[in-house]
């Protein structure tokens, strides 16, 4: 059967349109088997030269320019960085200690609720207390009118200012951004926020800042509305940790990292168990498809041609 | 003797020819898995473009909060999302990967099906833009505004037609709920598309990387290429959860982490990846019609080659010299890719419109360099 299978299948591969070309000849341009040494020698310095080309565009393309005026932002170490690692929910808890002391007298956090706090970084009952400290304007009530009440479960970190107007009124019209997804929403991340907090320092020679603005190198443009935030001992943590200004960036960093990403840790957990299954499943899936090819990828075509 | 009911059955045996005993050639590569996965990326945007849809407000002040609040609160909200949006990315990969191996190995001479493919392919590529307007982030924003700008380069009718497609004088409320409508649409019409594309190959039977008739030497398709597939599944599916769980917005840009500001325009703006080469060859002509056209002309021209192929056989498979170009072509591409991303300065426009000419270049000279090394070996 197989034979006869092969017999039709040379008479069809003869009628293919090659109108002169001998098929034996055709394959030996295909392949790199009988390929002459020089031939092979010119390959392989193209390839050396489209390597080096490819090289050197991209070494152009990240270096830095003098003409450029905000620093690149530095990747730290982050705790959180493996593949496999959780946030390091002490951090987060020391770093919404520093929203609340400090960040937040500026700038809002407007999807982030006090619920979202319970089993990351506090209790359920740390995370009412924590809500039962700001007010909150509620109604109307039986009477038609708006009252104040504690804050709830349920509420979220409430906004410093009542509008954007009342904020850019307030910061020599800049506007405080939301911090929910700050770091998702600049390039760098959680390290720009370190990088950004810790990065104040004079201008250089020559550049000058406008009144009521800060120099910063990370920022673009180098002038920032915000002034710096963090010195040494401007808080205290629960913890008894020293807050330094660098340890206070970090973990306001992380806390705004786990703000941004609250599936962090649930979905690297999540990618530790598709690696185990996936692995399963290819390896199962790989087996079973060579066994069903097994036949058709050992079989032997032989040419006979008849008497 | 009775039929098997898969034969006889009206419905069953409609499958039955589709993926159980179709004819398949035995020596078509892993180049070949690209198209079922193309149906496996369909099928799971549609899924998980479903349950977004039922959480997701398609209004300017309601989007980027309805986003944060289906990644928030929804129960696994935030990895239905990000499927969703790294589904995008494997979908154009797969559709590059099958749109690749048709022309290195002449798939293209199916006209049917290739005309339909290239259909599918600009259906997909405006479902993904009109996708990327929905979370209305900066980058949602300034995309639609560049983008939809485009139509205002065609003479005469082009400020009408813009205003017309957005709904205004500016890209607002009417054009988030409209392109949100036919992002709803647009996949029902692919999966048809899909289906008119899957009847012409099966006209013809599957092309082969020898590109020669086949048929003295075919498999039925179960269960060689249904456990071939489903390899292919399981490898797509693992890349596409492990790049969604270890770094979901590793292919996103951060600026669509901002709510749409219509005040402040980001300081480069810029598509996804996958349209990056097409933005690159819009960006490189100076004139705006002339690089609206070159970039629909950069999709459209695919639809040329099956016309200028006048070789002797259908596959490079058969011509080095073709193959260097081919590889030159995907060379080209990767490049443009990489120019999309940068800003508009030296070097990087001179680079843009030098591969622009050459991405152009390789469907004038690719068919003559067939020729002539048809003549060189007569």
């Amino acid at each position: 059967m197989a034979l006869a299978a092969t017999g039709i299948a040379r008479a069809n591969l003869l009628k293919a349109r090659v109108s002169g070309i001998a098929l034996q000849n055709s394959s030996k341009f295909s392949t790199l088997r009988n390929m002459a040494a020089a031939r092979k020698a010119v390959l392989g310095a193209i390839g050396i030269l489209g390597g080096s080309a490819a090289g050197l565009t991209y070494a152009l393309n990240q270096s830095v320019k003098a003409s450029e005026l905000e620093l690149h932002t530095t990747k730290f170490p982050w705790s959180h960085d493996g593949i496999f690692s959780s946030l390091d929910h002490a951090s987060i808890r020391r770093g919404y200690e520093v929203y609340k002391n400090v960040c937040a007298a500026c700038h809002s956090m407007k999807y982030i609720a006090f619920r979202n706090l319970i089993g990351v970084s506090h209790t359920e009952s740390e995370a009412k207390a924590e809500a039962e400290a700001i007010q909150v304007k509620d109604g109307p009530n039986d009477d038609g009118e708006m009252f104040e009440r504690p804050g709830k479960l349920s509420d979220y970190f409430p906004n410093p200012y009542t509008n954007d107007e009342a904020a850019r009124a307030a910061n020599n019209g800049a506007l405080p951004p939301d911090l929910s997804y700050i770091t998702s929403a600049r390039h760098g991340g959680e390290n720009y926020i370190f990088s950004l907090l810790t990065g104040y320092c004079d201008p250089p020679a020559g550049v000058s800042v406008r009144e009521g603005l800060y120099y910063n190198p990370y920022f673009t443009g180098g002038a920032i509305g915000m002034a710096q935030a963090l010195y040494n001992e401007v808080m205290e943590y629960s913890d008894g940790t020293p807050a330094t200004a660098s340890q206070m960036a970090k973990d306001v960093a992380v806390f705004l990292k786990w703000a941004a990403e609250p599936e962090h840790d649930q979905r690297k957990k999540m990618a530790l168990k598709a690696i185990m299954m996936f692995s399963l499943l290819f390896g199962l899936s790989y087996y079973v498809k060579r066994h069903k090819w097994s036949v058709l990828k050992s079989r032997k075509i032989a040419y006979k041609p008849s008497q | 003797m009775t039929m098997p009911i898969r034969k006889s059955h009206p419905l069953f045996k409609i499958l039955n020819g589709a993926i159980v005993d179709l004819p398949a050639p035995a020596n078509i590569s892993t180049l070949w898995n690209f198209g079922s996965l193309l149906g496996l990326c369909l099928v799971i945007q549609i899924v998980t473009g479903l349950f977004l849809a039922m959480h997701y407000t398609a209004h300017v002040d309601l989007a980027f909060s309805s986003v944060a609040h289906i990644c928030r609160d929804v129960n696994y909200g935030w990895l239905l999302r990000t499927l969703h949006a790294n589904g995008a990315s494997f979908f154009f990969i797969c559709l590059y990967m099958h749109t690749g191996r048709g022309i290195y190995y002449g798939s293209f001479l199916y006209l049917h099906a290739w005309s339909v493919g290239v259909v599918i392919l600009l259906l997909v590529m405006a479902t993904a833009f009109l996708g990327y307007v929905l979370p209305w982030g900066q980058m949602s924003f300034w995309g639609a505004t560049v983008i939809t700008n485009l139509f205002s380069a065609i003479p005469y009718i082009g400020t009408d037609l813009v205003q017309w497609i957005w709904g205004g004088f500016a890209v607002d409320n009417a054009t988030l709920t409209r392109f949100f409508t036919f992002h709803f649409l647009f996949p029902f019409i692919v999966a048809a598309a899909t289906i008119i594309h899957i009847l012409f190959i099966h006209q013809t039977g599957s092309n082969n990387p020898l590109g020669i008739v086949s048929n003295v030497d075919k498999v039925p398709f179960h269960p060689y290429f249904t456990f071939k597939d489903i390899t292919g599944f399981i490898v797509m599916l693992a890349a596409l959860i492990l790049l969604t769980l270890l770094n979901p917005y590793l292919l996103g840009d951060p600026d669509n982490f901002i709510p749409a500001n219509p005040l402040v325009t980001p300081a480069h703006i810029q598509p996804e990846w996958y349209f990056l080469f097409a933005y690159a060859i819009l960006r490189s002509i100076p004139n705006k019609l002339g690089g609206v056209i070159a970039l629909v002309m950069s999709i459209l021209i695919l639809l040329v080659l099956p016309f200028t192929h006048a070789a002797k056989f259908r596959s490079l498979t058969f011509y080095p010299l073709n193959q260097v170009m081919f590889w030159s072509l995907v060379s080209i591409v990767f490049l443009l890719t990489w120019i999309g991303a940068r800003p508009v300065e030296d070097p990087y426009v001179l680079t843009g419109q030098i591969l622009t000419v050459l991405y152009f270049s390789y469907y004038v000279i690719n068919p003559l360099t067939l020729i002539w090394w048809d003549k060189m070996l007569d």
